[in-house]
């Protein structure tokens, strides 16, 4: 039980996905200029990745071991279009939010990586928590992200304002402060995704590399 | 020994298997939701609409439409007439919000007629003419509704797209953007169609001047800035003939 729980406790922190085995750095960079898209990104991962490792773990011993990728791609890239197909008929705003996002989750390294390293080879109920953990961890870091970018680049969370109005000069805009523009651009994604992985391991040393 | 699952007759026909499967859940899938998306698109056009003329939830800075339970009554009721323009011929069709301006540019391109959509609302005493407008963004399809008076001075607007980057481009379905074309002239005082352009560097931007036929741009949209001018030009520019008719007549 101990070992189960490690599953999904250990991407969380010392073995993140991210920021520890920086996978799935792509979309990571690519949608965090707002909270709500992070979100929203984070929920369908979980999803898949939930429902992909036990899909994936289920069929491990009947999978062609050489045409092993191309049937994960299938599983993923059929998980995808349910979720888009279901948003679009039963949460049509959402989906519109959504807009290609859900389809770049196919491309996520995280969810070909997790099928590939553990859910061939282990039972459909640690799949299920290792696929879970993985996503969970995804979404901290994708959460971290967001917030800091929509924040100080666009002075709002979830599209409220927060430091004020820009331009009627309110709030802590009355005091000189401007929005940062750089930080809706991608490359502030990954200044902020290393300084994370620069806190994490000047506190846990074990994690530094020789 | 040879594993079975290695043995190559095994994997092609897994392989066969597995798209079988997989297409049959993904075609029933399709067929099943097909309607249930068909009816949330055609609902979103007439909240598109309505918007434009006023008839939505706005609340403080955020775009919020009437709910889709009231769309077809409130379309119904503030939607006078929806007309087609095809040729300089104007008919009334019921049905006239469902044509695909995608579709009637790719026609037009074509060398064909293309046929223009054009819905007359009526709100507190007033008259709008809402057309609806299509062009390219950065990365994909951009779109909108434009409502304007009758000198086509714009009432309203608003944009959607497909897939613009969030914070910057996808912007352009922000109250923040689109309230500011309210007031802006399409045409000169001379009646020449200008069209409105989304700048940089019109050094107004919280768009006092009506008259400069510009609005403030979003800083890190250029792109989808641009495609929003030319969508507007483009597209609004054909209904020209059309006001000019109802000028003459009126």
């Amino acid at each position: 039980m101990a070992k189960d729980s490690k599953l999904i406790l250990d991407p969380l922190t010392d073995n993140n996905p991210i920021t520890i085995q920086v996978l799935g750095i792509c979309s990571a960079l690519a949608i965090t200029a707002e909270l709500e898209a992070s979100i929203v990104m984070s929920i369908s991962v979980l999803f898949v990745m939930g429902v992909g490792n036990v899909v994936i773990s289920l069929m491990r011993n009947i999978i062609p071991s050489k045409i092993r990728i191309i049937v994960q791609l299938i599983v993923v890239a059929t998980l995808v279009i349910i979720v888009d197909q279901v948003l679009k008929a039963y949460a049509y705003e959402l989906s519109k939010t959504l807009g290609a996002f859900v389809g770049l989750i196919i491309t996520n390294c995280i969810i070909m990586g997790r099928f590939e390293a553990f859910a061939l080879g282990n039972g459909p109920w640690r799949s299920f928590l290792d696929g879970i953990g993985n996503a969970l961890g995804y979404a901290i870091i994708l959460i971290i992200v967001g917030f800091f970018r929509e924040l100080l680049g666009s002075g709002t969370l979830l599209g409220i304002q927060i430091l004020g109005d820009p331009v009627a000069k309110t709030g802590l805009y009355a005091y000189g402060y401007e929005n940062n523009g750089f930080m809706l651009l991608s490359p502030m994604a990954l200044i902020v995704v290393g300084i994370i992985i620069w806190v994490q391991r000047s506190r846990n040393r074990a994690l530094i590399e020789d | 020994m040879e594993k079975r699952t290695d043995k190559n007759t095994y994997t092609v026909l897994f392989a066969v298997g597995m798209v079988l499967v997989v297409g049959a859940i993904l075609a029933y899938l399709a067929s099943t939701f097909r309607p249930i998306i068909q009816e949330n698109e055609r609902l979103e056009k007439q909240q598109n609409i309505l918007y434009t003329m006023g008839v939505n939830n706005n609340t403080d800075g955020a775009a919020n439409f009437v709910s889709t339970e009231q769309a077809p009554k409130l379309f119904e009721k503030y939607i006078t007439k929806q007309l087609v323009i095809e040729n300089g011929q104007v008919k009334e069709d019921k049905e006239a919000y469902l044509i695909d301006v995608k579709k009637e540019q790719t026609r037009a391109k074509e060398g064909k007629t293309r046929r223009l959509p054009l819905f007359v609302g009526e709100k507190d005493g007033k008259t709008f003419y809402i057309a609806p407008i299509r062009g390219k963004g950065l990365w994909d399809a951009i779109w909108g509704y434009v409502a304007m008076d009758k000198d086509m001075v714009v009432q309203g607007v608003y944009f959607d797209h497909k897939g613009e980057t969030p914070g910057l481009g996808a912007n352009i379905k922000q109250r923040y953007f689109m309230d500011d074309f309210y007031g802006e002239r399409l045409l000169t005082e001379a009646g020449v169609f200008k069209g409105i352009t989304v700048s940089k560097t019109n050094a107004d931007p919280t768009n006092e001047d009506k008259n400069d036929y510009e609005v403030d741009a979003i800083a890190g949209a250029t792109i989808t800035g641009d495609g929003v001018s030319a969508m507007i030009k483009k597209d609004l520019r054909l209904y020209v003939p059309y006001f000019k008719q109802l000028k003459n007549k009126g």
